[in-house]
């Protein structure tokens, strides 16, 4: 019992001096998960948009794909990120594995069918009227995808926050494309395991609340967006 | 208001959904300033009719022409369906205030917000909900969204609007008051309209002209009156609540009027038939009337027949009583002539219509 009062009485005297290490691994999470819902916003909200509102031989299959790259195991986008990035891989020549951009790229890629499947369902959810509305108010192509998506912004915003949640919290990949080298790739989950691993339990422990925060706030902004959509 | 001139002419019109014919409109017209229902039962093809001209479905093939120009590339097709306007069943509205919903249309043509200001608050007052201006969309009862739909629609000034069963989901007393608006706001603006609908009520109420619409055809277009009154099928007569159909071949003609033998009951009706032909004939159930004595000699009625009461259905205000006189006919009768000709089933009465109440159809051989 001692071992886990201990270990909270550190964690939380590491949390209120701004322990620069502790902050330094904060920050950098955030950087790369930002950086990567960042791109996976574009890339996910884009496609899913498309898919979701053109009819083409083989939607079905495109569709269960995007849902099933929704829950894409890390370690498995870890080993082929780092297959690709390997020295003599097919883009061995970028020399950026072990580097934060490598666990930018992992991260993109565990984000966007995450972002891609939710803003997917959530376009085909509007109903199936509002875009012959919106083209009989004379509006071109482009203005009528522009209205949905501002239709769709809740659960668009959702879609982001949960690629957001699924990458913070992601440990596989960012360990094995990132190498968590200390002070330049070493982010909250990598750091949390290594740590536990040396039996750091106070700074462990920490870095834990820290994550636990940050997956806290982003619940509490998706309850929040959830139960301002609820009918009165 | 109505010009002779045609604001929208149709050729060929067809949709073919699964390899079937679900709209097959040979020609239709539409004069500038006219108010045209189309009426029929569900699937009739009304609401596809609809967006086929406002040219929304992938699977059309026909000509549209607006204003005598062939709606066919793009561009035409593009600055057409900004000159008209729709209105869905359901309100459709985006998620955000009252005035951005009924600006939308204004702001997709480009304008200025200070522009639109004015036509977005001219029109919300026209349809009663100036006060309603900030509120947000999600908060607006049934009647509110569907006159902030409507609002839309006219904010940008169409010649051609097109309703699609506005008011099917509103109660009657919010119906009733948003039919009143629209048919004010249709005198006011002249705008050309058509509206499908499977009340005829609301078509009488509103309309120039009337199409009757049964799988994907127009079975008779023409004035109220015209349909209301001399439907050209049984399909239309019977839309139009002529409850009773029958047929029978003519016997005897003399000055437009005739005999026509109906399971061997002797039927005098109006109309140009020579002896022999094959006729069906309807009557309007408000037609017929109901007394206990044949003794009625003041009526005009030519037709007069004792029959036996089948069955006695409220409907409302009245009660519709199918009786058996050897053919079957059903009359309207109100509460007060039920209680004072003490009608029920089973009971003996007489019927009466006016050799004029009969509808003939001639049948072809």
């Amino acid at each position: 019992m001692d071992i886990i009062i201990e270990g909270i009485k550190q964690a939380f005297i590491l949390l209120f001096t701004l322990d620069p290490e502790v902050l330094g691994i904060t920050w950098l999470s955030l950087k790369i998960s930002g950086t990567a819902t960042f791109l996976s916003m574009f890339l996910g909200v884009s496609v899913g948009t498309a898919v979701a509102l053109t009819q083409f031989p083989g939607r079905r299959f495109v569709v269960s794909l995007i849902n099933t790259g929704m829950g894409l195991p890390p370690v498995v986008v870890g080993l082929f990120v780092t297959i690709f990035l390997w020295r003599n891989g097919p883009l061995g020549f970028l020399e950026i594995l072990y580097t934060p951009t490598a666990i930018i790229i992992a991260q993109t890629v565990i984000a966007t069918p995450i972002v891609m499947g939710i803003s997917l369902a959530a376009i085909q959810n509007l109903p199936a009227n509002l875009r012959l509305q919106i083209l009989a108010l004379g509006a071109t192509r482009l203005q009528m995808v522009w209205i949905l998506v501002k239709e769709a912004r809740l659960p668009l915003l959702a879609a982001i926050m949960a690629g957001f949640g699924g990458v913070i919290s992601e440990v596989g990949a960012s360990i094995m494309v990132g190498g968590n080298i200390k002070g330049y790739s070493r982010v909250l989950t990598t750091a949390t395991v290594m740590e536990t691993g040396k039996g750091n339990f106070d700074i462990a422990m920490a870095l834990g609340i820290i994550l636990l925060l940050l997956a806290f706030a982003v619940n509490a902004i998706l309850t929040q967006i959830q139960q301002r959509d609820r009918p009165r | 208001m109505i010009s002779d001139k045609s604001i929208l002419e149709v050729r060929d019109l067809h949709v073919k959904r699964g390899g079937v014919n679900v709209l097959d409109i040979s020609s239709l017209a539409v004069s500038e300033g006219e108010v045209l229902s189309l009426i029929g039962p569900n699937g009739a093809g009304k609401s596809t009719l609809l967006l086929a001209l406002c040219r929304l479905l992938k699977s059309v093939q026909g000509n549209v022409a607006f204003k005598g120009k062939t709606v066919d590339t793009n561009h035409s097709l593009f600055a057409y369906r900004r000159k008209i306007a729709m209105v869905f069943q359901e309100p459709l509205l985006f998620d955000s205030t009252v005035f951005e919903n009924v600006a939308s249309g204004l702001k997709i043509r480009g304008m200025r917000h200070d522009e639109m200001k004015q036509i977005v608050a001219d029109c919300l007052e026209r349809f009663g909900i100036g006060h309603l201006v900030q509120r947000s969309a999600r908060k607006l009862s049934g009647g509110e969204a569907q006159r902030t739909s409507l609002a839309r629609a006219f904010a940008t000034k169409p010649e051609i609007v097109l309703l699609d069963e506005p008011f099917s989901s509103l109660d009657p007393p919010t119906r009733e008051s948003l039919m009143g608006d629209l048919e004010r706001i249709l005198r006011e603006t002249g705008t050309t309209t058509i509206m499908a609908t499977h009340d005829q009520v609301e078509a009488l109420r509103l309309s120039d002209r009337i199409a009757v619409m049964n799988q994907g055809k127009i079975a008779q277009i023409g004035t109220p009156e015209q349909v209301m009154n001399q439907p050209v099928d049984e399909f239309v007569a019977s839309f139009v609540g002529m409850e009773t159909v029958f047929s029978g071949h003519v016997t005897k003609t003399y000055d437009g009027t005739f005999i026509t033998s109906v399971s061997g009951r002797e039927i005098e009706a109006v109309g140009a038939v020579k002896p022999g032909e094959k006729v069906v004939c309807f009557i309007r159930p408000e037609n017929v009337t109901l007394s206990t004595g044949a003794s009625d000699e003041r009526s005009s009625a030519r037709n007069m027949f004792r029959g036996t009461i089948v069955k006695i259905i409220p409907m409302g205000l009245f009660h519709k009583v199918q009786l058996d006189c050897g053919f079957p006919l059903v009359a309207y009768v109100t509460h007060q002539s039920l209680e004072n000709l003490s009608l029920k089933e089973s009971a003996s009465v007489f019927a009466s219509f006016k050799a004029t109440a009969v509808h003939v159809i001639r049948k072809e051989k």
